[in-house]
């Protein structure tokens, strides 16, 4: 599960909880700590804690339990306007009767430091964001992207040594939210900033972050870099939210060493990688790859493991072609096909035999 | 693609069938305008009929002045040559148009409204004219006597009837009657429409001009306003009076061969033997006030159609010689009375404010449950009369009320000195404020609710304070609200008249007090559609001003 907490993070939560109502928790017993410099994200549902930890974070929140520590030192009692945490929020909050240099000028002004000072840290960090020449203009005359470089800028124009974003390119479209993503992580990485930074979306999690957390239910389900949380899932609803995941429903009949044998429910036999099963006669989910499932089974050699499949649905996406097959009995097994020039083209009814390898077939958790 | 729309180098642009785009757009949307002006057409028309009808009504009021001319025509015309400076009195000519128009005002009973109109120029004149129109018809008294002694014909209504008519077959003067119908209904409310049974004779009007026109006014007030019979009443004194003079004058009775020319022939020549009718000498006996200048220097001065006395007598100042003219520093009220209104109504604003922020952000913070109970104590006012909350107010702040009793009881003030807090302003400040408050929360908190959290936390995240982030974050956003509740808060309170009307006492009302009382007691509606218009404009003003300042497109009601 999480880190266990050690001197040297820069970021550590210990053992915290948040409940609102004295009820239910929304956050239960978190634990994280975070080296200096790295870039993490905490990606979950709606719902599942993450922005609240993110609130505790910054100060907005109060944890009900435990206790939160930045640089060594317990944070639990220090308003937010002294912890020196710099935050980009969802919609920005640029301040809209401030011109962009005021917004950015703030920060500076409430620290008390002087006009000529103000001025020459205003220009750099809107240089920094390339918005050198939009200092006069007030927020609303700004397109979306360009605010949001804004209110980065400004959660950076003070040096803060950890930074918070909350969702924020949530509001952008595709594009350009690509762009920023790189222009985020890059900056982040040059300044050498601390930075935590909560989303919903996976591809994002996963493009720009040194680690990622995965939050469900008040709970860090998997703490891991982007490709190890996608290569090896540990439970089913890592599996299941990052990235796309075909699931086969059984029971464990054997385990032994790195496999198991599960028997799926048509009574079909397979084999899978043992990775959070504990003993014979379990329920079981198995998660296979749509991109580790092979059409042509020959290429896969003589461990992999074959199912009769039958095609129902051929769908085109450019790059890839997706189809979906009606495979032990469900029907909304997916695989996806590189459009190569040898590729073939499934079509609907077709019977056809797939297969994968025993190491992508992983045995999780019962849903 | 075809192309529906293709702009030529010249032309318009045209829809796909030809006709001019703009044209075919208009026609598109005429049935969704109809259909909108339809929804909206009762409002509209309720509202035009009940509400601008009699505002545009009332703006009239400010400037009309028709009923010194409508009672008093001739006067009016024969006083045109008069100059007030030259220090005499008006010719005997406006004297003797003066008795024709008197009487006549006097049968109709208008001369009270004109003196009362008047009145409010130069005080006295009402009861001026109300003596003047109860002794009218004594005067030329003798000569009347001496007319019917000499024949009982002058005094028998058949008679004058006939004489007036020109006999049977006579040629008529319709347009005679029409001219004195229009006279009389611009005299009285009444239009004086309908039959009569008479039409003067052509020839004797041109005979007896005057006598002609006094008989046909007579004529149609006994028919119309009276509803008898023309030839079974004998005509008025004035009939009489005019027929000496039109005798008197030297008409041409001789070559007259109508009916009752044998008896014109024997009045003209027993007038010869008397003196002329002095009406100025008649007037001044009925009351000597005729002899005053000033009194028709004021019939002058206001005998045009529109005036604007009432709008000089608004702000303090009356018409003199040379222009307008400064009233008496003992008569002027007006203008301090205006002062007053917009000093009072800042304060109130300004209280409103003060008291009203924290509430409304309060309400605009709390949790939804919390703040729903807030808004009800908040509204709980409105659901009060304000005749209610007002007279709290009294119970609350007189020298007797709650607060005096808890202050003695506590000791801090003495019993003999007790705080004078009702009936002058501090009263009206309290009261209203706290009748206006809700107007000032509901327009804040509209705006505050709309400002996301986010703000003031980006602010707290910066390394602001909780008061800098409130004044430099939030407190600019929150202006526009408070510029709204500002706006609603001056305008009801310049123009409340029940709150100072109650707990105002002299010190403490408003204009709208004053106004009122101009409606209801003085009946001086004219000086009170002035002042209203004045409060109008005021406000337009005080309006277009914050409109530059702060700008309208700053103010939120929601």
């Amino acid at each position: 599960m999480a880190d266990t907490a050690n001197s040297d993070a820069f970021v550590a939560f210990e053992r915290v909880q948040k409940s609102y109502d004295g009820e239910t928790l929304v956050v239960k017993d978190l634990n994280l700590s975070m080296p200096k410099g790295e870039f993490l994200t905490m990606l979950g549902p709606s719902g599942s804690g993450k922005t609240t930890c993110l609130m505790m974070l910054a100060g907005f929140e109060t944890a009900t339990h435990g206790e939160i520590k930045l640089d060594g030192r317990p944070i639990n009692n220090i308003p937010p306007h002294k912890r020196g945490i710099g935050m980009v929020f969802q919609n920005y909050a640029l301040f809209p009767h401030m011109t962009v240099a005021e917004n950015l000028s703030f920060p500076l002004e409430v620290r008390k430091i002087g006009k000529s000072d103000r001025e020459a840290k205003v220009k750099r960090a809107l240089d920094m964001v390339q918005m050198g020449d939009f200092g006069g203009r007030r927020p609303a005359q700004l397109s979306g992207g360009q605010q949001q470089r804004i209110a980065l800028a400004r959660a950076l124009v003070f040096e803060p040594e950890l930074v918070l974003m909350d969702e924020p390119l949530g509001a952008l479209d595709k594009q350009l939210r690509e762009h920023m993503q790189f222009e985020i992580t890059n900056l982040a990485h040059e300044l050498g900033i601390t930075t935590v930074y909560v989303t919903h979306d996976q591809t994002e999690a996963l493009t720009m972050s040194d680690r990622v957390a995965v939050f469900d239910d008040g709970r860090i389900q998997q703490l891991a870099p982007p490709d190890e949380l996608y290569e090896s899932p540990d439970n089913s609803f890592v599996a299941q939210f990052i990235g796309e995941n075909n699931t086969l429903e059984g029971t464990i009949k054997e385990i032994k060493d790195d496999l198991c044998l599960v028997e799926l429910d048509d009574g079909e036999l397979i084999d899978a990688k043992p990775v959070n099963v504990s003993k014979v006669g379990d329920r079981t989910t198995i998660s296979i790859r749509p991109e580790r499932v092979e059409v042509d089974t020959d290429k896969l050699g003589e461990s992999a493991h074959t199912l009769k499949a039958e095609v129902k649905e051929f769908i085109y996406m450019g790059d890839v072609f997706r189809t979906r097959l009606s495979v032990a009995g469900k029907d909304d097994f997916i695989i996806k096909t590189r459009n190569s020039a040898d590729q073939r083209r499934l079509k609907p009814g077709e019977q056809v035999e797939i297969g994968w390898l025993p190491r992508d077939c992983r045995a999780l958790d019962a849903v | 693609m075809s192309d529906t729309t293709e702009t030529t180098e010249s032309g318009p642009v045209l829809s796909a069938d030809g006709t001019p785009l703009k044209r075919s757009l208009r026609r598109a949307l005429r049935a969704q305008k109809m259909r909108a002006l339809a929804l909206i057409a009762p409002l509209l028309i309720f509202v035009l009929v009940t509400f601008i009808a009699p505002i545009a009504d009332m703006l009239f009021r400010s400037v009309e002045n028709q009923i010194v001319s409508n009672t008093l025509p001739r006067t009016v015309v024969a006083l045109q040559d008069w100059d007030a400076d030259s220090g005499e009195l008006p010719s005997p000519e406006v004297y003797e148009a003066l008795y024709d128009d008197m009487f006549l005002a006097a049968e109709a009973k208008e001369h009270t409204r004109l003196g009362t109109r008047l009145n409010y120029e130069q005080t006295g004149i009402s009861s001026l004219f109300r003596s003047t129109g109860r002794g009218v018809d004594d005067i030329g008294e003798d000569h009347v006597d001496a007319l019917e002694d000499l024949d009982e014909a002058w005094e028998d209504e058949a008679f004058w009837y006939t004489l007036m008519t020109g006999g049977e077959g006579a040629e008529p003067n319709t347009a005679l009657l029409e001219e004195q119908r229009r006279r009389l209904a611009d005299l009285t409310s009444d239009s004086f429409a309908g039959e009569i049974g008479f039409v003067p004779g052509q020839a004797i009007s041109e005979l007896l001009p005057q006598t002609a026109r006094a008989y046909t006014a007579f004529a149609l007030f006994t028919v119309i306003a009276d509803e008898d019979v023309v030839a079974e009443e004998e005509p008025w004194e004035a009939v009489k009076v005019a027929l000496i003079q039109d005798l008197k004058a030297g008409a041409d009775v001789a070559g007259y061969d109508g009916p009752g020319a044998a008896e014109l022939v024997a009045a003209q020549q027993m007038v010869a033997d008397l003196p002329p009718i002095d009406f100025k000498a008649a007037f001044l006996a009925e009351d000597e006030d005729w002899g005053a200048i000033e009194n028709w220097k004021t019939i002058q001065v206001y005998s045009p159609e529109f005036t604007s006395g009432y709008f000089l007598n608004a702000v303090d100042m009356q018409k003199g010689p040379d222009g307008p003219e400064a009233r008496p520093e003992n008569q002027q009220i007006y203008i301090m009375l205006f002062q007053r209104t917009l000093f009072m109504s800042l304060v109130i604003m300004g209280s409103c404010i003060l008291l009203g922020y924290p509430i409304a952000y309060l309400l605009s913070n709390l949790p939804v449950r919390t703040a729903n109970l807030l808004m009800i104590l908040v509204l709980l006012p409105f659901w009060t009369s304000l005749l209610v909350r007002t007279s709290a107010w009294k119970v609350m702040l007189q020298q007797q009320g709650v607060i005096n009793d808890t202050l003695v009881w506590l000791g801090i003030v003495d019993d003999a000195s007790r705080l004078v807090m009702i009936n002058n302003q501090f009263g009206t400040i309290v009261a209203m404020t706290h009748i206006l408050l809700p107007f000032m929360i509901l327009p804040m908190y509209s705006v505050m609710s709309t400002i996301p959290p986010s703000y003031v936390r980006a602010a707290r995240s910066l390394g602001a304070t909780n008061w800098t982030a409130f004044w430099r974050v939030y407190f600019p956003q929150s202006v526009p609200g408070i510029g709204a509740g500002s706006i609603l808060v001056f305008i009801l309170a310049i123009g409340y008249y029940i709150t100072p009307e109650i707990v105002g006492g002299t010190t403490g009302t408003f204009i709208s007090n004053r106004i009122a009382y101009h409606i209801s007691s003085s009946l001086n509606w004219g000086l009170a559609a002035a002042l209203g218009s004045i409060l109008l404009a005021a406000v337009l003003i005080l309006y277009w001003a914050y409109d530059k300042i702060v700008g309208i497109d700053n103010v939120k009601l929601g």
